[in-house]
């Protein structure tokens, strides 16, 4: 018997999937109106945590997609997210990569991955804002957020310099 | 396809891309450009390029898709779901994994102000990735006019990300097509 919110999250991922033009960063305020506003399956809090949990963990970021699972249904539901996110679009990758590759200087095909490019663009920074929003409670979790924002920008030191940083602030109860 | 190109079994692209999965952290792609560019040579630069681009450009996650047209690339079938699998399979185990003694451990003060302070650092990471992306969108201001259409539909006004994009999307191609040459 599979549980009915298996089936539920099989169901949005497998759509999310073919909507992830711009890739994992570009879903994640679809996710948090879904998880959240729609099916309140979890606070903005709880999306915050689980998000700085995928981004604390070695691998891609679309490692999101399986904690929202775990958190809605347990290990079964992490995977079964995962494979739902990854299903349809490794499918259409693989079946159109190879012809693509001949139209690599086609003006239409010029013409969709310019036009396509400021829509991702417009949706990674909705990602940063709808993830400042839920994380963000004081004024110092606000520096932080500034500062990581700053220094991502202007140097070149790894990620994980800024997470942890953050973490020891946040461990030594500044947050 | 070249003359030289090297033979890759799918046992090689299966660790090969678990060790993108494991060493990655905040995002994979410049490790995983290392690792086949110049650990592996599987690809050369410009090669790796045409596949990130067109990774991009398709739905999914792009590393994934990476390792989709990579695997078939060298071993058909075979080697998509080899390189995917390998990808995939640890960092998806130690997440679970994290998420579950997480769990345990979240009652304790500290533990939960240091994911506080981690969520807060993160989201400043996608607004940095966000801006470096938009930086090239500056030479043409139609762009500027749909990337500000698009973060204003999905973050304020919280529109469903599909009828969002059927609107856009053909616009914005559209636009791109007129405005070509």
């Amino acid at each position: 018997m599979i549980h009915p919110v298996l089936v539920e999250l099989a169901a949005q991922f497998l759509l999310l999937s073919m909507l992830s033009i711009g890739g994992a960063n570009a879903i994640i305020p679809e996710i948090h109106r879904r998880a959240v506003e729609v099916e309140h399956w979890m606070t903005d809090a709880d999306f915050a945590q689980l998000f700085a949990l995928s981004q604390a963990a070695p691998g891609p970021n679309v490692l999101i997609v399986s904690l929202i699972g775990w958190k809605v249904a347990g290990i079964a539901g992490g995977v079964v997210a995962m494979l739902a996110m990854s299903g349809p679009s490794s499918i259409l990758t693989y079946a159109v990569a190879h012809a693509w590759e001949r139209f690599r200087d086609a003006p239409w095909r010029i013409a969709t991955q310019r036009g396509l490019a400021p829509v991702t663009v417009g949706l990674i920074l909705a990602s940063g804002y709808v993830l400042t929003r839920a994380a963000d409670q004081s004024w110092i979790a606000y520096a932080i957020t500034g500062a990581t924002l700053v220094l991502g920008l202007a140097t070149s030191l790894h990620p994980l310099w800024f997470l942890g940083a953050a973490a020891i602030l946040g461990a030594a109860g500044f947050v | 396809m070249t003359a030289q190109q090297p033979a890759v079994g799918a046992s090689a692209l299966f660790l090969g891309f678990l060790k993108i999965g494991l060493t990655g952290f905040g995002g994979v792609m410049p490790f995983a450009r290392r690792m086949i560019v110049e650990e592996q040579r599987w690809l050369n630069e410009a090669e790796f390029l045409d596949v990130l681009s067109l990774s991009q450009f398709l739905p999914g996650p792009n590393i994934v898709n990476v390792s989709i047209i990579i695997g078939r690339r060298f071993r058909g079938a075979i080697g998509s779901v080899a390189a995917c699998t390998g990808l995939m399979l640890m960092p998806l185990v130690i997440v679970l994994a994290l998420a579950t003694l997480y769990a345990q451990l979240a009652q304790i003060e500290a533990v939960r102000g240091a994911f506080s302070g981690v969520s807060a650092s993160a989201s400043g990471l996608i607004l940095a990735t966000a801006l470096k992306l938009a930086r090239p969108l500056k030479q043409q201001s139609w762009q500027i006019g749909i990337c500000a259409i698009a973060f204003v539909g999905i973050a304020l006004l919280r529109v469903p990300l599909l009828w969002l994009l059927a609107v856009l999307c053909p616009l914005s191609i559209a636009i791109a097509w007129w405005r070509r040459g």
